[in-house]
């Protein structure tokens, strides 16, 4: 049998994904608002050859209630902005990838799609966004510019609720081709330093980009010039028809959330299928899975260790993802098992950071360089080159005529 | 005692100072450029670093202008990576008011405060027009005379955001398992005709409690908003009798808001030229000036007080014969020196008058009317003239705006600086971590009272 090396992404938030993180012996709540802490876990990633981190943020203070604030002083509250963190963390790194999670509902795409081209600069083409959309009531409190339904448990069914949901996400689609555009705004060539005329830039090579879309309109072109990746990685992450629809039609990778191999084929055949009814069939679209890993040397003691984080968060930990608790060479058993299911890569949420990090790194990173199925050194220079995405033409240039 | 001098450095690009056409004229974009300069501006033991910004390419006769640099990364960005590379140095970013919310520029500032250990500023700006707006889905932009109302709505609703968190909310006490003594931080509401915003703000308290504000608006409303709210003003009055005009003027705004003299800085943007005597350095700042105003940028300059389209005109010849186009600046876009032509048709008049006495062509003529450069000369005079228009409180001290990119800032830190220190008008390292220290301002206590000094 031959074997595809795997991606690997690590989810970074907070002191971790377990509630109780923050408790452990190893962890280190208080530095969670310093560079020092972030720094720290980017080189342990890159230490580990992983291909990118993403960065966990929301315009609003971490809540249990998936609705609104829960007024709980036992978890981690407080965060930091995910891109600027990104930009603070790349210069320290040179391999790794940054995906920082920017929200599409209450932000500018002209704003964020220079901020993302100006990580790409700062990281010399390791860039990319992982975007979000926001349908919390609160949240939209924070910027009053719209009326959001209150979207609660009892009424997720409600179908003035779902239109609004997907509306959202429609909007993010158009959010991302305003983020695309402008990127392309600029050719590669466009500055040109031309003494001789006093022109420092061939204007025709800079474009307008008079995005119109159902709310809003954007003229360009960008103030930044193309990023060195010419598009920088879009990526986001979906449990339902809605978001796999955002993910096939704008995104270079995608994140689900199976619960076996059999539910992993089933959704890389959901995204495979809204790509492509969005006509990207040809185009590189990467689907991991998303997984939240506690992670020990044997199994037990991993046992244990989620056994003390429930009991110190008062509630038995589940998640949007499957919950694995083992040690690195099952996890690398059920890595391999799943992607023969079509996934291409994974992303692990540590339970804990630095631990989990660290038996990623350490552990599971090892393994399945013994198995044939993760990268032995970093083969290219960007996030990019890391999944295996061409630098794209940009969609303004000129095409060659042909003779 | 002599008063301590501010020096910070001005990242060059987007301007008529920049002469990117020099053979040793970097990137304005890559990474390794902000690196360099900011590391040399550390050096040489600077106050902060400072980025300008323009949300939308500048236009002329609707195309983009193309003889300046065009195009510079996103500010926030930048100064968080510079955040990586420096440790003690300020940060300044210029972030507009009008195509923003708070709550998110709030967040921003107070990340870059954290990742950067208390070096953030905010230069708040109030561009407002609807040329701009085109870029932005809010689309909003403002009528001119509602651009400070809005500023000064936006700048108290962001401070209100800043002080939400006291500082003590994070106790992180493992054992307890209490990670917050508060179970509701960040709680805020703000209403008024701007913003009516409300809920909890995500960012605990920064090191500096507020970052360090900025103003740089000329206008009387620009001034009384400095004066009533900002800790430092960036201005363009560098020469000594229009810096100490405005220096009293702005200062003596401030009883009139409770606040004293020590509590704004004044630091206008300056240039400068050094040579190994005062020959060598006049003739480079002629060099200069003749990079800087190129046959083709003659012309820009002529058409933007003019007001229509010269691209025929000659400029090796003189000035054009007709008068410029009365009314409203409708040949550039998106830059705020148009509007400094109070009077365009008496200003040509006096260009041409000054020509055709001194003999000179549209591009010589340019040269000298629309020159900036502040201090020329040796190490030892400009450091005394820096040094004496301080202690004559034309300034606090000065933003540099070298001309070169990166490396055009060195010279001044190793010639000038330290013949400053010598003087004993400038310090030979940092003495705090924070921007509010080297600026020798308070931290910010929530609700804005100054923290007692310790
Ligand atoms: C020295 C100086 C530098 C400025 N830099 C910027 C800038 O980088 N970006 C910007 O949008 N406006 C900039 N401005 C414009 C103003 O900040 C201000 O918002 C605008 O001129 C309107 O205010 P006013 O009418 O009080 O001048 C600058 C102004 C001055 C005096």
């Amino acid at each position: 049998m031959t074997h595809t090396p795997l991606h690997l992404v690590a989810a970074l938030e907070g002191a971790g994904w377990h509630p109780a993180a923050w408790r452990e012996p190893g962890a280190r709540p208080r530095e969670l608002l310093t560079a020092r802490y972030w720094v720290d876990l980017a080189a342990e990633a890159e230490r580990g050859l992983l291909d990118a981190v993403t960065i966990e943020d929301a315009l609003q203070l971490q809540s249990e209630d998936p609705f609104a604030p829960d007024d709980r002083t036992d978890r981690v509250r407080g965060r930091l902005d995910a891109v600027l963190l990104a930009a603070r963390v790349a210069p320290t790194t040179r391999h790794l990838g940054f995906l920082p999670t920017a929200v599409t509902t209450h932000t500018e795409p002209f704003h964020l799609s220079k901020a993302v081209a100006t990580l790409d600069h700062v990281s010399t083409g390791r860039a990319g966004v992982r975007v979000q959309v926001a349908v919390r009531a609160d949240t939209a409190g924070h910027f009053g510019r719209r009326e959001v339904p209150t979207v609660s448990r009892d009424r997720h069914d409600d179908p003035e609720v779902q239109r609004f949901v997907a509306d959202q996400f429609d909007e993010a689609a158009e959010y991302v081709e305003v983020l695309r555009r402008l990127w392309d705004s600029w050719e590669d060539d466009a500055e040109i330093r031309d003494a001789a005329t006093g022109r420092f830039v061939d204007v025709d090579k800079l474009h307008h980009v008079d995005f119109e879309g159902r709310s809003f309109s954007v003229r360009g072109p960008s103030i930044t010039p193309r990023p060195p990746q010419g598009q920088p990685v879009v990526a986001a992450l979906g449990h339902a028809e809605v978001p796999w629809r955002l993910i096939g039609r704008s995104a270079d990778l995608g994140f689900v959330t199976p619960t076996d191999a059999a539910d992993a084929a089933r959704l890389v055949a959901a995204v495979r299928s809204e790509q492509a009814d969005a006509g990207r069939a040809e185009e590189t679209v990467h689907v991991f899975g998303d997984l939240v890993v506690a992670l020990d040397e044997d199994e037990a003691t991993a046992r244990e260790r989620l056994q003390r984080l429930d009991e110190w968060a008062g509630v038995a930990f589940t998640s949007d993802a499957h919950v694995f608790t083992g040690t690195p060479s099952q996890l690398a058993d059920l890595l391999g098992e799943w992607q023969q299911a079509g996934l291409t890569g994974f992303r692990l949420r540590p339970a804990t950071l630095p631990h989990d990090l660290e038996q990623i790194t350490r552990g599971l990173v090892p393994e399945l360089q013994r198995r044939g199925l993760f990268r032995t050194g970093y083969e290219a220079d960007t996030l990019r080159g890391l999944l295996g995405l061409g630098r794209p033409a940009n969609r303004y240039a000129a095409q060659p005529t042909n003779a | 005692m002599p008063k301590q001098i501010h020096l910070a450095a001005h990242f060059p690009g987007v301007n008529n100072t920049t002469v990117w056409s020099d053979p040793a004229s970097g990137s304005h974009i890559e990474f390794d450029s902000f690196r360099e300069f900011a590391q040399i501006a550390e050096a040489g033991k600077l106050d902060f670093v400072f980025l300008a910004e323009g949300l939308r390419l500048r236009e002329q006769n609707d195309r983009i202008y193309d003889l300046d640099v065009v195009g510079r990364p996103d500010t926030f960005t930048v100064l968080a990576a510079l955040a990586a590379v420096t440790e003690r140095i300020g940060l300044t970013g210029t972030i507009n008011s009008t195509f923003n919310e708070p709550y998110e520029v709030a967040r921003q500032f107070a990340t870059l405060d954290h990742l950067s250990d208390g070096r953030a500023a905010w230069n708040v700006v109030t561009s407002w027009d609807a040329f701009t707006g085109e870029n932005f889905r809010r689309g909003g932009f403002l009528a001119q005379a509602d651009r400070y109302d809005r500023a000064r709505s936006f700048l108290q609703t962001a401070l209100e955001l800043f002080d939400s968190w006291r500082g003590d909310e994070v106790v992180a006490d493992k054992d307890r398992g209490t990670f917050l003594a508060d179970p509701h931080p960040g709680a805020f509401a703000h209403r008024d005709a701007f913003f009516d915003i409300a809920g909890q703000f995500d960012v605990p308290r920064s090191p500096q409690g507020r970052p360090v504000v900025f103003q740089a608006g000329d206008s009387d409303e620009g001034r009384d908003f400095a004066a009533a709210a900002a800790d430092v003003i960036f201005s363009r009055h560098s020469t000594l009798e229009a810096g100490q005009a405005f220096y009293a003027d702005v200062k003596g705004r401030l009883p009139r808001f409770g606040r004293t003299r020590e509590e704004l800085l004044i630091m206008p943007a300056a240039t400068f030229v050094l040579g190994d005597t005062e020959d060598e350095a006049a003739e480079l700042a002629h060099e200069v000036r003749m990079a800087q105003v190129s046959p083709a940028t003659a012309v820009a300059f002529l058409e933007q007080l003019w007001n229509r389209d010269l691209s025929d005109h000659d400029p090796d010849g003189p000035l054009p014969s007709v008068d410029p186009v009365a009314g409203e600046n409708t040949i550039a876009r998106g830059r705020a020196s148009v509007r400094m032509h109070r009077d365009p048709v008496a200003t040509a008049h006096e260009w041409r008058a000054k020509a055709e006495a001194e003999g000179l062509t549209s591009r010589e003529l340019i040269v000298e009317v629309t020159g900036r450069q502040s201090f020329i000369g040796t190490p030892a005079t400009v450091a005394a003239t820096i040094d004496e228009f301080v202690q004559a409180d034309a300034s606090d001290g000065f933003v540099l705006a070298p001309h070169i990119t990166p490396g055009g800032l060195a010279p001044f830190v190793e010639q000038v600086v330290p013949l400053l220190q010598e003087r004993g008008v400038f310090r030979t390292d940092y003495e705090g971590t924070t921007l509010r220290e080297h600026l020798g301002l308070p931290l910010r206590q929530p609700g804005g009272a100054a923290a007692a000094a310790s």
